[in-house]
């Protein structure tokens, strides 16, 4: 398999910052890669590393083998969707989405052809004469993604693609975006900050914090593995038991990750681990419940069906889960 | 309802703004007058009788050719300066943060905050401390100092707008520097370099001050005007030049006006 993008200990500091921090990492071609992480984590720099508007400050960039380090935007073949999708305003759709082809010295006649195509492929046909002031967000956001694919990019960029729509665009967006890429079979990467967005949509997903990636795996791994006390908090809502409550399960961690819906409050039967407690929350939440135990003064988030009715506050109750649904990680 | 309440004015204050507009405008109407007049020595109203001699006067002398001539020239080069060192300030100052970015700013602005006579008296003591000679070329230097501030601040305003993605947009999609300049910056700051330019010719073309100061021994439009105020003869000629020099320049700067008008819907659209 190819590598399309490949970071070698890849560092970028401004000033003190360490906004990028001796990152490794290997995107396949055709990949559908997703960097998370909370802002300020430095999953967009990495973008920006990528599409080079920033310069590394240390390691080494290769866009599908060719070093990337020095090379400025324009000869990259790399294209971005912004997250202000930054049409140009001036310029009808058309235009806009021409625009790569027209820098190149494309004909005009292929320019228009090409431009049209593009547009068709992103359910927009026809909307070439307008301005992008007259054009919603969704089809702003479909408009910059035509214009950058148009170009035929390697690599495509994406800076929280659906970060400025509504839940339901977003939705529907999403689905679109996975079966373009499969269509299409470009490399795809996208910053988010939002988990389930990169649960979703992503093959592969980084998990960034404070310049550096915490766990880098499948959206299965990374949700059901996490490998530090970061991801278990950013991804989803692990419960962390820490190293007392580990060795009163028999397990020799700093600290274990336990997902709520993995926990029943039930007996124990089958092997399976046990903890009791006291009720201390509980809100209904459609599907499922959730109850807040308080075990030993830690308190252990249960998601627990809605047909298995709510226990009410202040009751003991025992709560059990599986061995194998308990995660060791590491201090971090 | 409210709305048309507050569209409606007192007459009083109607009224005040009539009186106002007219207080600054008629007195033009007046020079246009005394281009007609029959008398020549002084401005008595209402003049004696109309005559159009002294347009054909006023052609056949060579120096309101030799001022006009100095003016158009001085504005030209000085606007045409101002535009590509204002533009170029204006980018650095809104697209990019440094150490003294505000500093550059401010003393960007200074000259046209500063009164004229101040400007000029320091521009004439460092012209003669470095041995330059007055010339064309001080004249030229001394309003560039001021021009420079109007096309400034006309691009460093539409330059604000023009979000910093918009310049990686094009880069991303394949254009260089220039390419970038020429398909995306110019059309999006042009209308306000017009304005800018407009402004700063204006500017330049009816300079006194700092002109006195710089200049040798040419005089510019304005300084031929004040010498000859002070001659009592063929005084509507000065009127005369006055009017050509209004009308010349009403339509660019009307023109102007619409076009930027135009430009901040356009600038605004892009989100």
């Amino acid at each position: 398999m190819t590598t399309a993008v490949l970071f070698d200990n890849v560092s970028r500091h401004f000033g003190a910052v360490r906004a990028v921090d001796r990152v490794n990492l290997q995107i396949a071609e055709g990949e559908f890669f997703a960097m998370l992480g909370p802002s300020g984590s430095g999953k967009t720099t990495c973008l920006r590393l990528m599409a080079g508007f920033e310069q590394p400050t240390g390691g080494h960039i290769e866009i599908f083998g060719e070093t990337a380090e020095g090379v400025p935007p324009y000869r990259r073949s790399v294209n971005t969707v912004f997250q202000d999708y930054a049409l140009f305003p001036h310029l009808s759709i058309l235009d806009n989405v021409a625009y790569g082809l027209m820098v190149k010295g494309a004909g005009r006649e292929e320019r228009r052809k090409s431009a049209e195509d593009a547009l068709a492929m992103v359910k927009l046909p026809g909307y070439g004469t307008r301005r992008p002031g007259q054009l919603s967000g969704g089809q702003r956001q479909r408009v910059a993604l035509a214009r950058a694919l148009v170009n035929k990019p390697k690599v495509l960029l994406l800076d929280e693609p659906l970060g400025a729509l509504d839940l339901k665009l977003r939705e529907q967006m999403q689905e679109e975006l996975k079966s373009l890429q499969k269509s299409l079979g470009i490399t795809f990467v996208f910053v988010t900050h939002d988990q389930g967005e990169a649960l979703s949509m992503a093959d592969r997903i980084a998990v960034f914090n404070e310049g550096r990636i915490q766990q880098l795996g499948s959206p299965e791994e990374v949700y059901n593995q996490p490998k530090t006390r970061f991801v278990a908090d950013f991804v989803g809502s692990s419960n962390v038991l820490s190293a007392r409550l580990c060795q009163k399960l028999g397990l020799r961690a700093a600290f274990a990750s336990l997902r709520p819906e993995a926990i029943a409050i039930a007996a124990p039967h089958n092997g399976a681990l046990s903890l009791s407690g006291t009720v201390v929350a509980q809100s209904f939440l459609g599907a499922t419940n959730r109850i807040v135990v308080d075990v030993d003064g830690a308190r252990i988030a249960v998601a627990s069906p809605a047909a298995h009715g709510i226990p009410s506050i202040g009751s003991p109750v025992t709560i059990s889960f599986a061995a194998r649904d308990l995660h060791p990680m590491e201090d971090a | 309802m409210r709305s048309e309440k507050a569209n409606s004015a007192p007459l009083g204050l109607k009224v005040a703004a009539a009186a106002g507009l007219a207080f600054m405008h008629l007195p033009i109407l007046l020079i246009f007058l005394y281009a007609f007049t029959t008398e020549e020595k002084s401005y008595q109203f209402p003049p004696p009788g109309l005559t159009g001699q002294w347009f054909a006067v006023a052609w056949n002398r060579p120096d309101v050719w030799a001022a006009l001539t100095l003016s158009v020239k001085v504005a030209s080069i000085a606007t045409a300066a101002a535009l590509v060192l204002g533009t170029l300030c204006a980018a650095a100052v809104s697209q990019t943060r440094f150490f003294g970015r505000e500093t550059i700013s401010l003393l960007v602005i200074l000259p046209i905050a500063l009164p004229g006579i101040i400007t000029g008296i320091a521009l004439r003591s460092a012209f003669s401390m470095a041995d330059i000679p007055f010339s064309f070329w001080t004249i030229v230097l001394g309003h560039a100092t001021f021009c420079i501030v109007v096309v400034y601040n006309n691009a460093v305003a539409r330059f604000r707008r023009i979000s910093g993605s918009l310049i990686e947009a094009s880069m991303d999609l394949g254009a260089d520097g220039f390419q970038t300049f020429r398909y995306i910056i110019l059309p999006n700051i042009g209308t306000a370099l017009l304005a800018g330019g407009m402004l700063a010719f204006a500017l330049s073309f009816d300079e006194v001050i700092v002109t006195t100061f710089t200049a040798g021994q040419q005089s510019t439009l304005p300084i031929w005007m004040l010498e000859e105020l002070i001659r009592p003869r063929q005084r509507p000629v000065t009127n005369v030049v006055a009017m050509i020099v209004v009308v010349v320049t009403f339509l660019p700067i009307l023109g102007a006006y619409y076009l930027t008008r135009d430009g901040d819907q356009i600038a605004g659209a892009g989100k």
